[in-house]
């Protein structure tokens, strides 16, 4: 196997560009090693072979005209959310059979603009419905730590495929934990940006107040350029927001934790069925930093219990209504009924999976006549205060230190009850809620049975503030020494 | 109608607002295209496409909102109404719904006895139309949808029961169409479907404060059916409950050709459409400077005016109003006026009477509309003149405007080339009178007897040997004096 996929992002790109490496040879270990391990991890949904190599080789001819680009021919993993022109585009779901967008998602657009390279679309919980990347139609991704384990969800194909060395970065979604639940799953790192900081155009709506195209990848430094390469302000997304971008991947050293505010919220920690090995790897993080000149401050969370509850309202809403379009009118899967209502019905039952029905019968339960202002409408005053907790905590506080997951990763079909599933959101959650940036870093391993399995830590910032958060993350992953996984098979 | 009886009529207007993308993608809105050939990835529902409003259709509603004396709303919110239809794309249709950008407004109408009624209007709210669906060409079996008119932008412009009669309910629309029109933010082309009405009609016994049960007639596509749908629903309801019946709250379809209303579903069927704040739209927020740039650049409106017609050209209140119906009659009427230095050049009533009474019946036979007139208002303007300058008669300009109609030609050709010039030379007049007395001499006898009622008579001879030519005021004159003998 080439050595080349242990490449990061940043290392690659300056390799292209000093013309060290090209994109094509690049790009062509990345397939092979895509190849080599896809049946066993089953991250990719689809393999853009020719695609890729095509890319490739335009990335290649700017290197030699001298028009490299930030992220010059470096191969790119891309959640099959984001619709990308000419290329199926599944959802990870049966009711996208055959779906090819005529279109491109600004995100994507924007990677393909700074250089990157279309290696291919990554399996995950479909529609980002789920926390074990069970829900989905392409079956299972393993977690590349340990095969009879997921690597989490939604975004599980997106952090097995960088875990896994199968590419550089990864674009994924974060809608309540979708992109740091499985890197802390994977020892990865994973960033949710603050909420329209990525335009949401062209990438398929869960929950459209919660969507965020987020990132994956093996070190903060690379997640970081790769969030500058996909963010900006898009015209196209309501919701977008029109603020200016750092150059987040630029002096991330450049931070003097002595005097540094770390906000470490009681009620996470105190939490109910949070697993002690977890809580030890937050305090021994906030110890680290205390040693290092930082200040450990108190923040107060007392809604923390009705986040979950909250979010399980507001996103079912929302995805019930943005699911309607998959009716078999128009794309994607049909199935032939007596009459319109029965083709309705066949083709939907056929077409979503069993989490993603259930998710559908919840939102259309609250939105109901009669029961909307009991459900929704109270969501969404709870979702209002928590934000003012957030804010409130922020005021005193440059970061929020947290657990990402209450457990240590757990093995693919571990967990079946829907609620129990649900719980693992419980700490990336509550910031979703307040539309606030999180980045998850892996912090060390614990053993399970003779497994060596990651564990990690999050983040969480201030609006539009990512370049101060991941300063923060830069220093904590220089000071665990964090050892990914080695490269394997 | 039974005398006992009132109806209590509620009218909620669906107008196309005329920007020329739609409310929330850049397709094109233009009438008439082939099925789906306007209709983009967001128009069809694709999956990760986002909506981004149209401000030409907000500026257009904030537009009626000051029209109509409303309150324009700083924040409103467009919520998402869900359910399944083909020709509804992406399963819920966005529309405002507890938060509609204007509230509270005010239509007057003009009633035929010349009075006018003032009729509140409860609010008026942004949505996107849905697509339609055709079932009667191709395959039986099967059925299309044409996304052309899905998310074209609707002001949905609803009145409280205010209405008593099928009469304002008519002229509840012909008001609201006419400001719709002069401040140019809709067609109101009913055939086309630019304006679309749905009626909420209720009887109750006449002093009876409380409000009967409601139907909803929907599918009224021209205000003549919008009143004949009211009657007709009206006097089955009252037809009910005179046999002991009980009105059931019911939408229900006017059948044209049956002219008849039929039930389609009751309150039961009523859907649970699910309304929810859209998330992919932040609330829209019209800021007061805004409201003022838009005030500021207000056209007259049709009262402000029918006003000014009364007080400047002295009309009564019934020309006034008929003048004003539209901005092209309005227009048309000004300008036919030739107004110099703000007066006007020809006579005011004069001219009203050749524009409503001739222009408006021609127009009407030939099926055209003002701005299609073969006679201008330049043309209208110098026949009047030559009426008030006594170049020709009442009754020569009828035979000239017949000519002009035809031809488009001006008038004052017209008289040229047939000679119908009037003939007001004393001298060539005295010889006719003279040939007409000598031809008469018997009547001539009578009328010198005392008989003056045969006057007539005489001035009939004249005309008729002047082809009509003659100016009736000299003839009279030298008629009397040579009579006199």
């Amino acid at each position: 196997m080439s050595e080349l996929v242990k490449l990061g992002l940043k290392e690659a790109a300056e390799k292209v560009k000093a013309r060290e490496v090209s994109s094509v040879e690049l790009t062509q270990a990345c397939l092979d090693r895509v190849q080599a391990r896809n049946g066993d991890i089953n991250a990719f949904v689809t393999v853009c072979s020719d695609k890729a190599l095509e890319m490739a080789e335009a990335s290649d001819q700017r290197v030699k005209e001298g028009k490299s680009r930030l992220i010059e021919g470096v191969p790119l993993g891309i959640k099959d959310l984001f619709c990308t022109e000419g290329v199926l585009t599944t959802a990870s779901s049966h009711i996208l059979d055959g779906f090819v967008p005529a279109y491109e998602s600004t995100v994507t657009a924007n990677l393909w603009k700074a250089g990157g390279v279309l290696l291919g679309k990554l399996n995950h919980d479909q529609f980002g419905m789920g926390t074990a990347n069970e829900n989905t139609h392409y079956g299972p991704v393993r977690n590349p730590w340990a095969m009879d384990y997921t690597p989490g969800g939604s975004s599980g194909g997106s952090v097995a495929a960088v875990a896994d060395y199968q590419c550089m970065a990864t674009t994924s979604t974060d809608t309540g934990g979708s992109s740091r639940q499985p890197a802390f799953m994977t020892g990865t790192v994973g960033i949710k940006p603050t909420y329209g900081r990525c335009s949401r155009w062209g990438v398929i709506s869960y929950a459209s107040s919660l969507d965020s195209p987020s990132v994956n990848a093996r070190t903060v430094e690379d997640a970081a350029l790769m969030l500058r390469a996909m963010a900006g302000f898009d015209p196209k997304d309501s919701t977008s927001a029109d603020i200016e971008m750092d150059a987040f991947d630029e002096d991330l050293a450049d931070l003097d934790v002595k005097g540094l505010k770390i906000g470490l919220p009681t009620e996470y920690i105190e939490v109910e069925g949070l697993d002690p090995r977890i809580k030890q790897t937050v305090l021994s993080t906030a110890k680290r930093f205390e040693e290092a000149g930082a200040e450990i401050i108190d923040v107060k969370f007392p809604l923390i219990e009705y986040a979950v509850p909250c979010y399980y309202i507001i996103a079912p809403a929302e995805a019930a209504s943005n699911l309607a379009r998959y009716d078999g009118m128009r794309y994607g899967l049909r199935v032939e009924g007596e009459n319109l209502v029965d083709t309705y019905k066949k083709t939907r039952s056929a077409g979503f999976k069993l989490e993603t029905k259930r998710r559908i019968m919840i939102g259309n339960y609250v939105l109901s006549s009669g029961y909307y202002d009991a459900y929704y409408l109270k969501a969404q005053k709870v979702r209002a205060l928590i934000a003012r907790d957030f804010q409130n905590a922020l005021d005193k506080v440059d970061v929020i230190l947290a657990p990402t997951a209450p457990t240590p990763p757990f093995k693919v079909g571990a967990l079946t009850d829907p609620v129990q599933l649900y719980l693992q959101d419980i700490f990336t959650i509550p910031n979703s809620l307040a539309g606030l940036p999180a980045v998850a870093v892996p912090s060390g391993t614990v053993e399970e049975g003779g497994t060596t399995l990651p564990v990690g830590i999050q983040f969480i910032g201030k609006l539009f503030k990512e370049k101060d958060l991941l300063k923060v993350a830069y220093a904590h992953e220089q000071m665990t020494q964090f050892k990914p996984l080695e490269l394997k098979g | 109608m039974h005398p006992d009886y009132e109806m209590v009529i509620g009218l909620e207007v669906h107008a196309q607002v005329n920007t020329k993308s739609k409310l929330f993608s850049g397709s094109s809105t233009e009438f008439g295209a082939e099925p789906n050939t306007q209709a983009n990835c967001i128009d069809l529902g694709m999956p990760g496409m986002l909506p981004v409003l149209n401000q030409a259709a907000v500026s257009a509603g904030i537009k009626l909102g000051l029209a109509i004396g409303a309150t324009v709303s700083p924040v409103s919110v467009f919520a998402r109404k869900n359910y399944y239809y083909p020709d509804l794309p992406k399963g819920y249709q966005i529309s405002q719904y507890e938060k509609p950008i204007v509230e509270n407004g005010m239509v007057s109408i003009d009633l035929d006895d010349g009075t006018t009624k003032e009729i509140r209007v409860e609010r008026m709210h942004l949505e996107e139309d849905a697509g339609k669906s055709v079932h009667d060409i191709g395959l039986e079996s099967h059925s299309h949808v044409d996304l052309n008119r899905a998310g074209i932008p609707l002001m949905e412009i609803v009145s409280r029961p205010d209405l008593r009669t099928p009469e304002e309910a008519g002229a509840y629309m012909k008001k609201l169409r006419a400001i719709l029109r002069f401040i140019d933010v809709c067609d109101g082309n009913m055939e086309q479907g630019s304006l679309r009405c749905d009626a909420n009609v209720s009887v109750r016994k006449k002093g009876v404060e409380t409000l009967g049960t409601r139907c909803e007639i929907k599918n009224l596509n021209s205000i003549r059916n919008v009143m004949r749908a009211i009657q007709y629903e009206a006097d089955r309801q009252i037809d009910v409950l005179e046999d002991g019946g009980k009105i059931q709250q019911q939408t229900r379809l006017w059948d044209n050709d049956k002219a008849e209303t039929r039930a389609m579903r009751s309150k039961e069927d009523a859907h649970d459409y699910r309304y929810f704040p859209d998330p992919d739209l932040l609330p829209l927020r019209v800021s007061g400077a805004r409201i003022t740039e838009i005030r500021e650049t207000m056209p007259e409106l049709p009262d402000q005016m029918k006003e000014r017609f009364i007080e400047a050209y002295g009309l009564s209140v019934y020309d006034a109003s008929v003048l004003t119906i539209s901005r092209q009659n309005a227009e048309y009427f000004e300008a036919a006026l030739s107004l110099k230095n703000g007066k006007p050049e020809r006579d005011p009533k004069l001219l009203t009477n050749w524009m409503t009474v001739e222009l408006f019946a021609a127009l009407n036979k030939a099926g055209k509309d003002i701005m299609d007139s073969p006679v201008s208002p330049e043309q209208l303007s110098e026949l009047v003149s030559l009426i008030e300058e006594g170049e020709i008669s009442g009754k020569i300009a009828k035979q000239v405007f017949a000519e002009m109609l035809e031809t488009s030609k001006d008038p004052s050709n017209i008289v040229e080339e047939k000679g119908l010039k009037q003939i007001s030379d004393t001298g060539a007049l005295e010889e006719i009178i003279q040939k007409v007395m000598d031809d008469n001499e018997d009547s001539v006898e009578k009328y010198r007897n005392g008989n003056e009622r045969i006057f007539g008579f005489f001035v009939g001879q004249v005309m008729k040997a002047t082809q009509g030519q003659a100016n009736p005021g000299v003839v009279n004159e030298l008629l009397k004096k040579a009579l006199a003998g």
